[in-house]
C-alpha cells in the first residue's frame, strides 16, 4: 500500500488554536453552542485562544468533536456539549489534559487509522475558507500540474487513474472527458452534480462545507482538460449551510484570482457558479439536472444524445458527481498510478463510504475498494447504535438493494455488488436493526418513486403508485401470495419500461426485501403499518 | 429558479399573482411557469406557518425510529404532512434526506439543523417554535 502524505493546517495566529467543526451535522448536535461556551470560558479565565471553524473529520458519533493544538499535535475531545466546557478547561485541555471525553490524537483513532484519505485528505483539518490553508495542505498543486502537462495529458491521467463516476453509474471519468474534449463547439460546460439526494449519503455535503476549494480546483482542472470555460455546481435546497459555505468560497476564489481569467498566472479561464435545486430527487439524474439548470421542469431527457455531446444549452457538457471532481486534484498531484494502485479489479482508487442510520460509528470512511461489507458494517461501524442485531443494510441509496448479513462477505467493489443485484451508488450504507419491517421499507421505496417520478414513463409513474397499494394489501395480510407475485410482475415492468434509474432501479430495494426477508411479507392479518 | 427561490424567500411562497409577471418577464407561457413552480416540491402556492420544520422521512432516519417520531408528532398536532398548526405558528413539511444521516433522526427548523432527535428533543423544538412569535 502507498503511504499517504500527512496534512496539517497552515497559519500560526495568536493563542492556542481550538478547532470546532462547522459541519451542519456537528451544528445539529450543538457545535455552535460549544464554540460559544469555549469563547466565554476562555474570556473568563483570561486564556489566549483562537477558535478555527473546520469541516468535520467524519466521526459523527463523536461530534461535536473539538481539537486543541498542543505541543504533541492536535488532541481531540468529544462528543463535547457546552456544559462540558468548564470542566475541560479545568482538566487542562489546552495542553492536552486528560478528561473522560479525551479521544487523543485524531490520526491515532482506529476509525481514521484504517482509512486512506485521498479525496478527504483535508476535510475536518483545514479552515474551509482559507486559501492559505488549502495551498499549504497541497491545494492547487494538481492544477499547476495540469497546466504544465496540458489538457490532453490531463484527460490521459484521469483515464489512467481508473476513476469511475461516484454519482452512481460508475462510468469511467476519463472516457467521458475525452468525449467532451473531442467535441467541437463554441462553448463547453463542466457541471458538478451535487444534488446528493440519496438517503445515507453526505460526502458531497462534507466537501462543500469542509473543503470547497478542492471542488473548485477539480472543476477548473476539468475545464482545462476538455476546453470548457464555464461551470455550474448544482446543489440542493436541503443543504443551506453547504451552499452558504460554497458561495463564500467562490467569492474568495474569484477575489484570489483562482477563478476568472489568467488562473495561476496562466492563460486559463474558468468561471464557476452555484445553482440550487428545489426539492426534486429526480434532478440528480444528469439530464433532468440539465433541464433544471436551464430553468425548466426537471424531466429526464431521452439518451442519446449524450450530455457529453449535447448537454447544457445543447453544448458538450461534462456532468460529474462532486466526489469524482473533488478527486481530480489528488490524482493530478500524486499521479494517476498512485491513485490506481489502490483498489481491486476494475474498482480503482478509494471510495468515501458513508456509514449511516442505525450504526454505532456512523461517519465518513474513505478506503480503497475491496473491504467486505461485513468488515465495514461490523468492524468499522461497530454494528448497530441500538446494540441490537443488524438485520439489513441498504447500499447505494433509495434505489439500492437491501443486503442481509448472509451477504456480508461481498467485497466493496462495483462488479461484486452488481453480481448480487446491489449497488455501490454514491457510497451510502444505511444500517437497520432487527426491529425493521422490510415490507414497510418496500412500500416506502415504491412511495418514494411515486412521489419523485418525473412523470415521463408510465411504469414509473403509475407502477410505483400501484406498487405501494399492493404492498398495503400484503401488509394487511390480504391474498399475500398472489399480491407478492403481482408486486414482482410490477417490478419487472418498471425495470424494463423505465427511461431512467428512478423507475428502473426502485425494483431493487423491493425485490431484495422480498427475496431476503420473505417472512416480513408472508404475514397473517396485521394492522397496516403504513399510513 | 433563482427568481422563484427569491420569491419564496421573500414571501414564504410563490404568489399566484407572480406567475403572469414571471411569464412575461421570461418570455414563457403562464402554463410553463405554473408547470415549473408545481414540479418542484419546495415551492408553495400558499404561505406556510411562521416557522417551518422540515422533518426527514428518508431511510436512514427511519432506521433510527424517525417514522414513529414523525407519526406521533403529526398526531399530537393533529396535522398531515405539509399542514400548519391552527395558530399559524408551525408548518411540518416532509423532506427526503438532509445529509444528517449519521446523526439521525434529523430535521431543519427555520434552517437550523437538529440531529439525534428523540421525542424529548423534538417536542422541545416544536414547543419553542410554537411559543416564538418573532419571524425567523
Ligand atoms: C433518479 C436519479 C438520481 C440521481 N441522483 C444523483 C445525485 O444526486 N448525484 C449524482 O452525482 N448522480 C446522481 N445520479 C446519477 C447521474 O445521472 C449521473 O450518472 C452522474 O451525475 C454522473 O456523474 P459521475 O460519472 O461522476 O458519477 C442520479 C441518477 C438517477 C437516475
Ligand atoms: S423512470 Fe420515472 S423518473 Fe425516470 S424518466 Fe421515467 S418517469 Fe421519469
Ligand atoms: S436520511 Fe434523514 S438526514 Fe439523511
Amino acid at each position: 500500500m502507498n503511504a499517504v502524505p500527512p496534512i496539517s493546517a497552515a497559519s500560526t495566529p495568536s493563542g492556542i488554536r481550538i478547532f470546532v467543526p462547522r459541519d451542519v451535522a456537528a451544528l445539529a448536535v450543538g457545535a455552535d453552542e460549544v464554540a460559544g461556551a469555549i469563547t466565554a470560558q476562555a474570556a473568563a479565565l483570561g486564556a489566549a485562544i483562537t477558535i478555527v471553524r473546520t469541516g468535520s473529520r467524519g466521526l459523527f458519533w463523536l461530534e461535536p468533536m473539538v481539537e486543541v493544538e498542543t505541543a504533541e499535535g492536535r488532541v481531540a475531545y468529544g462528543p463535547v456539549q457546552a456544559r462540558d466546557v468548564p470542566a475541560l478547561f479545568a482538566a487542562g485541555w489546552l495542553t492536552g489534559g486528560s478528561h473522560p471525553l479525551r479521544i487523543g490524537r485524531p490520526e491515532d483513532h482506529p476509525f481514521l487509522v484504517r482509512q486512506t484519505r485521498l479525496t478527504f485528505a483535508r476535510c475536518g483539518i483545514v479552515d474551509p475558507l482559507s486559501v492559505d490553508d488549502y495551498k499549504a495542505a497541497g491545494g492547487y498543486r494538481g492544477l499547476a500540474k495540469a497546466i504544465e502537462i496540458g489538457g490532453a495529458a490531463t484527460v490521459e491521467a484521469v483515464t489512467k487513474s481508473g476513476l469511475r463516476g461516484r454519482g452512481g453509474a460508475g462510468f469511467p471519468t476519463g472516457i467521458k472527458w475525452k468525449t467532451v474534449r473531442d467535441a467541437v463547439s463554441d462553448q463547453k460546460y463542466i457541471v458538478c452534480n451535487a444534488d446528493e439526494g440519496d438517503s445515507g449519503t453526505f460526502a458531497d455535503r462534507m466537501i462543500l462545507e469542509g473543503d470547497p476549494f478542492c471542488l473548485i480546483e477539480g472543476m477548473t482542472i476539468a475545464g482545462l482538460a476538455v476546453g470548457a470555460t464555464r461551470g455550474y455546481i448544482y446543489s440542493r435546497s436541503e443543504y443551506p449551510h453547504a451552499n452558504a459555505t460554497m458561495r463564500a468560497a467562490l467569492d474568495i476564489a474569484r477575489a484570489a484570482g483562482l477563478l476568472g481569467r489568467n488562473i495561476l498566472g496562466s492563460d486559463l479561464e474558468f468561471h464557476l457558479e452555484l445553482r440550487v435545486g428545489a426539492g426534486a430527487y429526480v434532478c440528480g439524474e444528469e439530464t433532468a439536472l440539465l433541464e433544471s439548470l436551464e430553468g425548466k421542469r426537471g424531466v429526464v431527457r431521452a439518451k442519446p444524445p449524450l450530455p457529453a455531446l449535447k448537454g447544457l444549452f445543447g453544448r458538450p457538457t461534462v456532468v460529474n458527481n462532486l466526489l469524482s471532481l473533488a478527486t481530480i486534484p489528488v490524482i493530478l498531484d500524486l499521479g494517476a498510478q498512485y491513485y490506481a494502485d489502490f483498489g481491486m479489479g476494475r474498482s480503482r482508487g478509494t471510495m468515501p463510504i458513508q456509514l449511516a442510520g442505525n450504526v454505532l460509528h456512523g461517519g465518513l470512511f474513505e478506503t480503497a475498494f475491496g473491504m467486505t461489507l461485513g468488515e465495514i458494517v461490523m468492524e468499522v461501524g461497530g454494528g448497530t447504535a441500538s446494540r441490537r442485531p443488524v438485520r439489513a443494510v441498504q447500499a447505494g441509496g433509495p434505489l439500492g438493494a437491501y443486503l442481509p448479513p448472509s451477504q456480508f462477505d461481498t467485497p466493496y467493489d462495483y462488479e461484486a455488488f452488481a453480481a448480487r443485484d446491489a449497488l455501490i451508488g454514491h457510497g451510502g450504507l444505511v444500517v437497520f436493526d432487527d426491529t425493521v419491517d422490510m415490507a414497510h421499507m418496500a412500500r416506502f421505496a415504491m412511495e418514494f418513486c411515486a412521489e419523485e417520478s418525473c412523470g415521463k414513463c408510465t411504469p414509473c409513474r403509475i407502477g410505483s403508485t400501484r406498487g405501494a397499494e399492493v404492498v398495503d394489501r400484503i401488509l394487511a395480510g390480504r391474498d399475500v401470495a398472489a399480491n407478492i407475485e403481482l408486486l414482482e410482475d410490477l417490478c419487472n415492468t418498471m425495470k424494463f419500461g423505465s427511461l431512467c434509474a428512478l423507475g428502473g432501479f426502485t425494483p431493487y430495494p423491493v425485490l431484495s426485501a422480498i427475496r431476503h426477508f420473505p417472512e416480513d411479507f408472508h404475514r397473517g392479518r396485521l394492522p397496516a403499518a403504513a399510513e | 429558479m433563482p427568481i422563484l427561490h427569491a420569491l419564496q424567500e421573500t414571501f414564504g411562497h410563490v404568489p399566484q399573482q407572480a406567475v403572469p409577471l414571471l411569464a412575461e418577464a421570461l418570455n414563457l407561457s403562464r402554463a410553463d411557469v405554473h408547470g415549473i413552480v408545481s414540479f418542484y416540491h419546495d415551492f408553495r402556492d400558499a404561505p406556510a406557518g411562521r416557522h417551518v420544520m422540515k422533518l426527514c422521512r428518508a431511510e436512514a432516519c427511519q432506521s433510527m425510529g424517525g417514522h414513529a417520531l414523525a407519526e406521533r408528532l403529526l398526531h399530537r398536532l393533529g396535522l398531515d404532512w405539509g399542514g400548519t398548526t391552527g395558530d399559524g405558528q408551525l408548518t411540518i413539511e416532509p423532506v427526503y434526506c438532509l445529509g444528517l444521516c449519521a446523526c439521525a433522526p434529523a430535521a431543519l427548523i427555520d434552517g437550523r439543523p437538529l440531529g439525534r432527535l428523540d421525542q424529548e428533543r423534538l417536542d422541545a423544538a416544536v414547543n419553542e417554535a410554537r411559543n416564538d412569535w418573532s419571524r425567523p
